[in-house]
């Protein structure tokens, strides 16, 4: 197997219009020989990629519509979006689609992205941040920008989640040039976006990752979770490679932009300070 | 409940598991297939050697395996107070946490992990540096439980000092190392930023952009990993620092990790702040191949310890302003 150059070169005229083609015949694998490569011949991801779009406001189609802080005006108000949930709503059963709609009434306070929680798996990879995928000769780590937070993806020595956590376990195979990724073990705190979709400690993903040239992914995650949803869904969108010189994921360390709203109330001499 | 012998038992044997689990990839010459030497898997730098020298071990870097036995054992039995004593009313980090002992540790012959200045201490700090930190320390007295901001960077979960350059910690001190084609990442069990590390010769980040743990940037030299890191805060610390003083917005931080062997890596970090000391110096020790995986360490989303401690405070004024008014009342 020949070794192609790393996705750090510039990228040849003639993938330009693999781009286009790509862009046209979604989901369409692009020859081959374009992508980077692995020595061991599987896509070589690594690489910093981001999410386009308005999913991390609300995954379900949706109009614009006021935001939640009335002081930071059209700033804050949510942009329209078309949904990333094939067949457009997502099959909740009806007491979770209560809490579901609870959740979204109290978004302004409830969110944990309001906090700085790491965000759970699929919302991290769609969230307003970008995230950078380091491919070793083993595992696969991600990074992502929002909170620090990552994940290793185990490719061999499957096991079972030990623990739960924020972000999950993630046991990850390749079926041709695909990275399927199955994600079990979060801890049921997370929301999947800004509008109070969510999922339980239950919940099982299983994300693939398709190169649809050398600066394109389709991302699909199907979503099972027999106490939340009627039946397993699916989510898709398309990921972008961030090809600016030098692009990376700079330190987004939350915790200290969420610390007046978590502790101000504890401060000395503050006029709440007995809760 | 296991009793300190059996403890220590198990602490022995889990010394040698924790140096003898090799589950390396690497090939028969020690490189990756891209050619890198090979650095990749989880790694403990557990160790008993303190960061400084003891003042009573002046002049002796090196202890004999002998002694370094004596010192390990001693450093890990269990913690030896008095009955009856306030100092013996404490949390059992052995029984009901985790210790050195549980985790075992690396051997190290060293009597320190400070390798430069040959004294094995960090050279004193330049007098203006003396002096901020002074100031801060006096700070901290008046007002160190105010607000959350007053709190450490570590409670507050923004970082750890240990994190760059490396520095044991009491428990969980493992790290692990990832090499892609153009990036190598390091991450610590305690407190898992991933930190980058491009090794294409990029240019530096902007000045402007200051970072908690820098900005990172690395190269192979022959069987090791050499990273700088520059564009810190000035506004954290590193551990082992004097009380109060802060690592500068000039810290150069020039790390090695070095193959040994399939099991064994050798890594050594030279801090450069022409702020703080006239001369630069130097840490070095050995870190020795585990098992893994690590856990995820969500030190903010699970921080009950700053609210209660602030909480703690805030309580503490409360009932030292009744008893101010209650004493006061007598008084009239």
């Amino acid at each position: 197997m020949p070794r192609f150059l790393g996705p750090s070169v510039r990228v040849p005229l003639a993938w330009l219009g693999a781009l286009l083609a790509a862009g046209t015949a979604a989901q369409t694998p692009a020859p081959l020989e374009e992508l980077p490569r692995m020595p061991s011949g599987v896509p070589d991801l690594t690489g910093v990629w981001q999410a386009l779009g308005e999913a991390h406001w609300n995954i379900e189609p949706h109009a614009a519509m006021h935001g939640t802080v009335a002081s930071l005006g059209a700033q804050n108000a949510v942009p329209p979006g078309l949904g990333v949930v094939e067949g457009g709503a997502i099959p909740y059963r009806p007491e979770a689609k209560a809490q579901r709609d609870a959740n979204f009434a109290n978004r302004g306070t409830l969110d944990p992205e309001i906090k700085c929680y790491r965000p759970g798996v699929p919302r991290a990879t769609y969230m307003p941040y970008p995230f950078q995928i380091i491919q070793t000769e083993g595992d696969i780590l991600i990074a992502y920008e929002y909170a620090g937070a990552s994940r290793t993806i185990y490719m061999s020595n499957h096991v079972e989640a030990p623990v739960d956590s924020w972000m999950g376990w993630s046991n990850g195979r390749w079926e041709g040039d695909t990275l399927v990724v199955e994600v079990t073990g979060q801890n049921g705190q997370t929301w999947l976006d800004r509008a109070g979709n969510f999922g339980s400690a239950n919940m099982r993903v299983v994300e693939r990752y398709t190169p649809l040239g050398p600066n394109h992914l389709h991302y699909e995650a199907l979503i099972e979770d027999p106490t939340v949803y009627t039946r397993p869904w699916k989510i898709s969108l398309p990921l972008y490679r961030r090809i600016e010189p030098g692009a990376r994921i700079l330190e987004f360390k939350c915790p200290e932009f969420a610390e007046a709203l978590l502790y101000d109330h504890l401060r000395k001499g503050a006029s709440t300070e007995t809760d | 409940m296991l009793n300190a012998k059996t403890k220590r038992a198990a602490a022995t044997a889990a010394v040698a598991a924790a140096v003898t689990s090799a589950a390396a990839a690497a090939g028969a010459d020690g490189r990756n297939a891209f050619g890198q030497p090979d650095l990749q898997g989880y790694w403990t730098n557990n160790t008993v050697v303190p960061f400084e020298r003891p003042p009573e071990l002046a002049d002796k870097p090196f202890f004999t395996e002998e002694e370094a036995a004596e010192f390990t054992r001693r450093r890990l039995g269990p913690q030896e107070t008095e009955p009856g004593t306030a100092e013996d009313v404490h949390y059992q980090l052995t029984d009901f946490g985790l210790d050195h002992s549980q985790n075992g540790v690396v051997p190290n012959l060293r009597t320190s992990l400070v390798v430069d200045p040959p004294n094995g201490r960090l050279p004193p700090l330049k007098p203006e540096a003396a002096e901020a930190a002074r100031r801060r320390v006096e700070y901290q007295r008046e007002h160190g439980f105010d607000s959350a901001q007053d709190r450490s960077l570590a409670e507050r979960c923004i970082i750890w000092s240990h994190q760059i350059p490396i520095i044991p910690v009491g428990y969980n001190s493992n790290l692990q190392i990832y090499q892609a084609r153009d990036y190598a990442v390091i991450q610590t069990e305690m407190m898992p930023d991933a930190r980058i590390v491009p090794l294409d010769g990029r240019p530096p980040l902007p000045d402007a952009i200051r970072q908690w743990l820098g900005d990172s940037r690395g190269r192979y030299e022959g069987d090791a990993l050499v990273i700088e890191t520059t564009n810190f805060t000035g506004k954290s610390n590193i551990r082992g620092m004097p009380p109060g003083a802060l690592l500068s917005r000039d810290a150069r931080v020039t790390e090695r990790f070095e193959r040994v062997d399939d099991d064994r890596l050798l890594y050594r970090a030279t801090v450069e702040d022409p702020f703080n000391w006239a001369v630069p110096w130097t840490i070095e020790y050995p870190l020795a191949r585990i098992e893994g995986p690590m856990f995820e360490y969500a030190c903010h989303e699970g921080n009950y310890g700053l609210a209660n401690t602030l909480s703690g405070a805030r309580a503490e004024e409360r009932a030292a302003a009744e008893a101010a008014r209650k004493g006061g009342g007598e008084n009239d």
